[in-house]
């Protein structure tokens, strides 16, 4: 009596246990594929790079830093902006959900070549 | 037509081409009845008048493809407002009145350089406001120094004039700060008053992709919005734009030093050549007659070249 009670209890950790790890594994794989990240320079008065392609539904992060003064990134055809400061770094996470060429800008104020600084995101299929 | 003397006003019309009459309540409505409608009805109002309106002069701009006159085009602008037969009440320049550089004391010279030529304009009364290029890169510091507040508000003859600072901020924001400043005003103003805006940027969403906008802009329209008789004046696009957003008028004025292509109509945004065969073409100002009682507003578009 003991004995098969000792082995249901035996029986039902292992059960327990396979299932955590499944559960666990299933936590990993899901976590696993990270989202990539693309990384933008900005500098007076250029993004680099100024071409950017991405494929549509794949999730990416936008790693956007200054090498010079305060900047801005605006994407508005995703409705995505960000304060882009010297010495700090702007993460934007999306997914485009539309193909097409997007444009891109500066839009904090930051001299005189401050209008040629725009960029495109191309967004395929 | 109103109470004001027009010989003076038909003569500058005659220069500039085209007329348009503006109001913050449609362009066809006159009379007794707008005015009774308004509260204006057997009030004793003060007689029409007409400012003049400069805007984006960018002194110390340098690009002889674009405009070759670069020092000569302010000059020509001071010299057309002098030769007025009527002289304006007053003159506002709606910002960008210097080019801008990243070095403080080159600012600072082509501050005391513009400061230095309309200086030279019969007028006494002058306000100005800024632009980015004199305000961003410095929060306004420099300009203050010069010209003072980066708002502020005054009235005329019945109309209210606000002074709305949207550069200062270099990412195109009123503020909130300033937007108390703004609401605590029009507290202080009926419902009919006759109030117009002078800004630099847009408002409005113009065209966002080439910086035509304010951030914040739509709550200022809103906080405007109660008040039935409000026009706003701005510059910083280089060229004429009319729009309405409710029953507010938005009108653009052209640069003095280089014209810019219409909203989105080119790839990327960039100064339109100099046309020789048409010097100064795309380049102007503007008369803005008052008519305070109708709360409309008559815009004569001049050119440097008195024709």
């Amino acid at each position: 009596m003991h004995r098969k009670k000792r082995d249901l209890i035996a029986g039902a950790l292992v059960i327990s246990a396979t299932i955590i790890s499944a559960l666990a594994l299933h936590v990993r794989a899901y976590a696993l594929p990270a989202e990539r990240e693309i990384h933008i320079t900005a500098k007076k008065f250029e993004f680099a790079p100024e071409t950017i392609t991405l494929k549509k539904g794949e999730p990416v992060v936008l790693v956007i830093s200054s090498q010079d003064r305060k900047h801005g990134f605006n994407l508005r055809a995703f409705g995505i902006r960000a304060d882009v400061n010297p010495g700090g770094t702007a993460r934007i996470g999306f997914t485009p959900n539309k193909t097409g060429k997007f444009n891109f800008s500066c839009d904090v104020f930051c001299g005189e070549g401050h209008e040629d600084m725009t960029g495109t995101i191309v967004v395929t299929e | 037509m109103s109470e004001m003397d027009r010989r003076g006003f038909i003569k500058l019309a005659g220069l500039g081409g085209g007329i348009v009459f503006a109001s913050s309540l449609g362009l066809t409505t006159l009379g007794s009845a707008l005015e009774y409608a308004n509260g204006y009805a057997g009030k004793k109002v003060e007689k029409d008048f007409y400012f003049v309106q400069l805007s984006d002069t960018h002194w110390g701009f340098s690009g002889p493809k674009v405009n070759p006159d670069a020092e000569g085009t302010l000059k020509k602008a001071v010299q057309v407002v002098n030769g007025l037969e009527e002289q304006p009440d007053f003159i506002v320049f709606t910002g960008d009145l210097t080019h801008t550089t990243d070095d403080v004391q080159v600012r600072k010279d082509r501050m005391a350089q513009f400061r230095d030529i309309v200086g030279q304009l019969k007028v006494p009364t002058v306000h100005f406001m800024a632009g980015e290029h004199d305000a961003s890169l410095d929060r306004g510091d420099a300009y203050q120094q010069f010209f003072g507040k980066l708002n502020y508000t005054f009235d005329h003859k019945g109309v209210h004039f606000i002074v709305l600072d949207n550069v200062s901020d270099p990412g195109a924001i009123v503020g909130e700060s300033q937007l108390n400043w703004l609401k605590a005003d029009l507290k202080q103003q009926k419902p009919e008053a006759r109030i117009v805006v002078l800004t630099h940027r847009p408002l409005f969403d113009l065209y966002p992709d080439w910086d035509w906008a304010t951030r914040d802009g739509s709550a200022v329209i809103d906080a405007l919005m109660p008040h039935k008789n409000v026009t706003v004046f701005y510059g910083h696009i280089h060229q004429e734009h009319h729009q309405m957003t409710g029953h507010i008028a938005h009108h653009s004025a052209k640069s003095l030093m280089f014209p810019l292509p219409a909203p989105g109509s080119v790839p990327k945004k960039a100064p339109i050549p100099w046309d020789a065969s048409a010097p100064y073409k795309g380049l102007g100002l503007r008369n803005i007659e008052a008519e305070v009682r109708q709360a409309r507003y008559g815009i004569t578009e001049l050119n440097l070249n008195g024709g």
